[in-house]
């Protein structure tokens, strides 16, 4: 038991009933969400485009909070696990950031006329694309295993927090931002109408869930090289 | 107190080295005062406040990037093993702050100057544009002191420094520009409230940042 538990689970969730959650939630997801009925507004059918856009900006977020934290725990006691971690969740992260922009692209083809438009919200998405992009080159660029980590785990931290800032912080302050989003919490429309609520927040759990799944997977696999590689 | 003391001895030992080093600042300034000049070459004839502004900004964003990521990489790595053993890490990273702050002060007066001198002045309200430059100095040095200070680390280039900074700088960029804009458009600081506070938090926050996480970047 003892020995399971430093090898396969990352987080506190035990067993494999999470996975099968976030499948079964997913899949939920994908069949209501493209056969319910929605609310005629002035976007039409393209609202449709909340359950997956949104879920992938929800599991980009979970997923670099969890490289922030796991690199927030490598600076306290230096084990190599947990940069790990980090930087898996930085490459999961980046894959969710990716697809949630060009989800994005295709919705504000429809909604606003271009895939790109100058606005807070979607210079910070790509903001923090280029940081975590950064990130990756700054890892590469180092060769000693102990410092790689210990200075990608400083700049981590540091540049989370910048982007922290940009993100929630700014859009609100100082620009008039198009993209929704902007007056309630940042993720969550308290206005959305029953029906498409019922399916929003088992899709974002979803999301999130099957982040953590990619991320497990990818943290073995490193494990297993790393052991090969020893 | 002894970060204090330890601080002031620092920022005189970097004051020291620039003067004795006088090569690295003098080519900082030859480095302004080309880049203007080719961009008021090229830009002479389509100079309206909008692009002056921008140019403005973008320049100085270059000057700082080129000024700064020199920090830890001008002196000899056994020095700094040497300075490990007699100051706290926190007073070099500070010590280097403010150095970078009082450089990035003057550089970017001078700029300022000079870009006036070639490309007439668009600045209306200068007091809300000196606010800016000091506002601006202080978080480019904070900002780039820190992200020099990990790119020292890895194999060292420029474009590291570049890429590295660029994305997390931008907020700073962004705020620093509406309020220039504001400056260069009239008398007005309505408004402006917002973008100096947001201003003040992202200092205090790379500060603070930078107090907490240099150690880990300081030790081998």
């Amino acid at each position: 038991m003892e020995d399971n538990n430093r090898q396969s689970p990352i987080f506190m969730i035990r067993g494999f009933w999470w996975k099968f959650l976030s499948g079964l939630l997913l899949l939920y997801a994908i069949i209501a969400g493209f056969i319910i009925e929605v609310p005629d507004t002035m976007i039409q059918e393209t609202i449709r485009n909340l359950f997956y856009h949104v879920g992938m900006w929800f599991g980009m977020f979970t997923m670099l909070i969890t490289g922030f934290v796991f690199s927030l725990l490598y600076l306290r006691n230096f084990d190599e696990q947990k940069d790990l971690v980090a930087v898996e969740a930085v490459n999961v992260g980046l894959v969710f950031g990716l697809l949630g922009i060009f989800t994005g692209m295709i919705w504000a083809n429809f909604t606003w006329g271009a895939p790109w438009v100058n606005d807070p919200k979607l210079d910070g998405a790509a903001v923090g694309l280029f940081i975590y992009l950064a990130y990756m080159i700054l890892r590469g660029s180092i060769s000693d295993v102990y410092k790689r980590a210990k200075v990608s785990a400083v700049y981590n931290i540091f540049a989370f927090v910048l982007w922290i800032v940009f993100v929630l912080i700014i859009p609100r302050l100082a620009g008039e931002s198009i993209h929704p989003g902007k007056d309630a919490a940042p993720v969550l429309p308290m206005h959305l109408a029953p029906s498409m609520r019922i399916i929003f927040y088992p899709a974002m759990i979803g999301w999130v869930l099957l982040g953590f799944w990619i991320l497990e997977i990818r943290v073995r696999i490193r494990r297993i090289k790393w052991t090969i590689d020893d | 107190m002894r970060l204090s003391k330890e601080i002031q001895a620092l920022v005189g030992k970097e004051i020291r080295l620039e003067l004795k080093q006088k090569y690295v600042i003098n080519g900082i300034l030859l480095y302004l005062v080309a880049t203007i000049f080719v961009t008021y070459l090229a830009f002479e004839s389509v100079i309206t406040p909008e692009t002056w502004n921008s140019l403005f900004w973008i320049i100085l964003l270059f000057i700082a990037v080129n000024s700064i990521s020199k920090s830890f990489i001008q002196e000899n790595p056994a020095r700094h093993i040497y300075y490990y053993t007699i100051t706290s890490p926190q007073a070099v990273a500070l010590s280097k702050i403010i150095y970078n702050l009082f450089l990035m002060a003057i550089l970017s007066v001078l700029s300022f100057v000079f870009f006036v001198f070639l490309m007439g002045n668009q600045v209306v309200n200068i007091p809300l544009f000196l606010l800016a430059l000091i506002l601006g100095s202080l978080g480019l040095s904070s900002v780039l002191t820190m992200v020099a200070a990990i790119a020292s680390r890895a194999s060292y280039n420029f474009s590291l420094m570049a890429i590295l900074s660029f994305p997390i700088v931008l907020p700073l960029l962004g705020a620093l520009m509406t309020i220039s804009r504001t400056a260069l458009s009239g008398p007005d600081w309505s408004g402006m409230g917002v973008f100096i506070a947001i201003l003040l938090i992202i200092n205090l926050v790379v500060i603070i940042l930078a107090y907490v996480l240099f150690p880990y970047l300081w030790k081998d």
